[in-house]
């Protein structure tokens, strides 16, 4: 291609795909509904030139927890440790008294004493915690 | 520019392509913008087209083709009559048809493209299993800090229910190499509570699964969260020796933490974590250790609490997360300090992009891993792993879509005991493709981000199916932020990409 450059590795293979000279210009070969397009695919044409670019192997199945500053990255995408997340709700009992975390939660001392008086078994009832707003 | 949208006309026969760009058709046929997200960095323009996800860079000629779509869909003929005069007719249409071989624009005739709905095939293998070995989480637990960190190790007593016994450890060991079919490692992520707590049968479970492994001709690899608090020099000898990939859980520097302590009952805090975070920096050297970082709106001094646990401490490499709680009614995170964290984190990244320049290590692993994924060109079925390559395992033995949905009964999908219910599984994975958010079906940053955390969404909304609208403006902003970043380093410094083939 003379005007675009693929930079990443999926604009590598959509080149391969289509930016040798004369490949088809693609038409979706998915019509309206899913089905597929009524006449998308040129009379002569390889069918397999019409192929949504891109897409052609299937969209990514991640493994790990999902975009960065998403919350949940207790797991990064290799599975390791690496890039994590912020604590579970159930952290946050560790958090409160052995108070390595003091910052995550209420204060239950002065401002917040029953913040988790309808949770007695996190495990289960985690989600009966409320939000306190100062 | 506008991220393009292709016209709502009926649907149509598409044109025939022919010579030039688009046929001789009897009708005229117009082009209109397709989806994606155009972005400057290093004096040059760049597309990252959705959903592909591929980034291309633009000449001028192509990037005033597409401007000329801005205002809405046109014929070749005009765009070709406009800009001629300026590059050449055959430069236009050239252009045209290479933006339309990607897809940047496309027929207005045309169907939008629609994300293939592709479901993993049946045994699609685990990748990492969280093992929640301590649940410590009822006040009851937490009194038990309070009688010392021997008590938990060193008791004889059966464990409380709290804690993940050892015949459970085992059986999630033996579900793991089982679910991880073909895999030739298979990952162990220790969690819980604080995962120290259980360190007993934390060590005897690591040993079985080595011994598993062994007989099954396949590797493990471990790793564990902890906030530090527990780590003495016979568990970090263990740590170094088993090469566990450790994080800390550690929010920054001393005055950070202080800030907090007027909430605090006197038990636990910098000082008292320190020491011990020294000694794993100082002992642990078989793998990098991360640090990772709750920010508040009391503590948005990024570039500090980094340069305290990067440059100060040693740690490897610092993740971040903001608390992101409310629903925007009313909490300042969300404006004003909204626009202050992603400013700090916005000149982490520039740090980051000059040492990325230099081919030096930085250490801010959020910019890492987005830039990775923008570089392999990842466009997600789903937002994250969670019932997929990612399980997690309750104390008791439940098998839930993640850790955080460890012991919701709603959200199990088995046990280790009686095997994984794919039925359950296979109803979650179809609804949760996103192909059915909708509310995600306009927006340029989904093949990143897939809508979201399904705990977050199941939290904010009480519906993991949701898609979490109330940060959206976050991962967009950030999103471009590391695609600049990323258009930067493929400007100045290719080969620092290729770490990520
Ligand atoms: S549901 Fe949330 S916490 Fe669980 S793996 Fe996905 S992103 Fe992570
Ligand atoms: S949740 Fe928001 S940012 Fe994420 S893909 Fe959906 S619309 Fe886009």
């Amino acid at each position: 291609m003379d005007h675009l450059k693929a930079i990443n590795r999926k604009a590598q293979r959509i080149q391969e795909h289509v930016g040798a000279p004369g490949a088809a210009v693609p038409v979706p070969e998915v019509g309206p509904g899913g089905g597929p397009a009524a006449s998308g695919v040129p009379p002569g044409a390889d069918p397999g030139d019409m192929d949504v670019v891109g897409l052609e192997s299937g969209p990514h199945i991640p493994l790990g927890c999902s975009l960065v500053f998403a919350p949940g990255w207790e797991v990064d995408s290799t599975g390791g440790t690496a890039g994590l997340c912020q604590p579970v709700e159930r952290d946050l009992f560790d958090c409160h008294l052995a108070c390595f975390w003091p910052a995550h939660v209420p204060d239950q001392l002065n401002h917040a004493p029953d913040w988790t008086g309808k949770c007695a078994a996190a495990q289960k009832d985690w989600r009966k915690i409320d939000l306190i707003f100062p | 520019m506008s991220t393009g949208a292709v016209n709502d006309a009926a649907p149509a026969p598409a044109a025939t392509p022919a010579a030039g760009v688009i046929a001789a058709a009897t009708e005229p046929v117009f082009l209109a913008q397709r989806e994606f997200h155009p972005f400057e960095a290093g004096g040059e323009t760049f597309l990252y087209l959705v959903p592909s996800a591929a980034v291309f860079y633009l000449d001028e000629a192509s990037h005033s083709v597409l401007q000329a779509l801005d205002r809405g869909p046109a014929s070749e003929d005009d765009i070709v009559a406009a800009l001629g005069p300026r590059f050449g007719e055959s430069a236009v249409r050239l252009s045209l048809g290479e933006l339309m071989r990607v897809q940047a624009i496309g027929l207005t005739t045309a169907a939008p493209e629609t994300f293939p709905r592709v479901l993993p095939q049946a045994n699609f293998p685990l990748t990492t299993m969280v093992l929640n070995v301590t649940n410590k989480c009822n006040l009851a637990c937490t009194y038990c800090y309070e009688y010392g960190e021997d008590k938990i190790v060193d008791t004889t007593c059966d464990p409380a229910p709290t804690y993940m016994s050892e015949e459970t450890a085992r059986q999630s060991v033996d579900f793991m190499f089982e679910q991880s079919g073909e895999l030739p490692v298979a990952h162990l992520t220790f969690f819980g509570g604080e995962t120290l707590l259980n360190f007993k049968v934390l060590k005897k479970t690591a040993a079985y699964a080595r011994e598993r492994a062994k007989e099954l001709g396949k590797d493990v690899d471990f790793s564990l969260t902890t906030n530090g608090t527990l780590l003495k020099e016979e568990v970090i000898e263990w740590l170094a020796e088993n090469r566990v990939g450790v994080t800390v859980s550690i929010d920054g520097p001393k005055e950070t933490q202080d800030k907090f302590r007027v909430f605090k009952n006197g038990m636990g805090s910098y000082d008292y974590a320190l020491p011990k975070i020294k000694m794993l920096l100082e002992r642990h050297r078989t793998r990098p250790i991360g640090a990772r970082v709750t920010l508040t709106r009391q503590t948005l001094d990024v570039p500090r609490i980094f340069n305290h646990l990067r440059n100060e401490l040693g740690f490897w490499e610092v993740g971040f997360a903001p608390v992101t709680t409310a629903d925007g009614r009313g909490y300042a995170i969300e404006d004003t300090g909204f626009d202050h964290m992603l400013g700090q984190f916005e000149e982490l990244a520039q740090e980051f992009l000059e040492f990325a320049l230099e081919d030096r290590h930085h250490g801010f692993s959020n910019v890492k891993e987005t830039l990775e994924e923008i570089h392999k060109g990842v466009s997600k079925a789903f937002p994250c792993g969670a019932g997929l390559g990612l399980m997690g395992v309750a104390t008791d033995g439940e098998v839930a879509l993640c850790h955080r949905f460890a012991g919701s009964d709603d959200h199990s999908i088995g046990s280790v005991h009686n095997g994984l219910d794919r039925k359950r599984q296979f109803e979650f994975l179809g609804r949760h493709h996103v192909a059915n958010k909708t509310d995600c079906s306009t927006c340029w940053a989904r093949p990143l981000c897939a809508g979201g955390c399904y705990h977050e969404a199941h939290v904010r909304y009480g519906d993991t199916g949701k898609a979490n609208l109330h940060y959206c403006d976050w991962i967009r902003s950030w999103t471009d932020t590391c695609l600049k970043v990323y258009g930067e380093i493929a400007v100045h410094n290719p080969g620092y990409l290729e770490q990520f083939d």
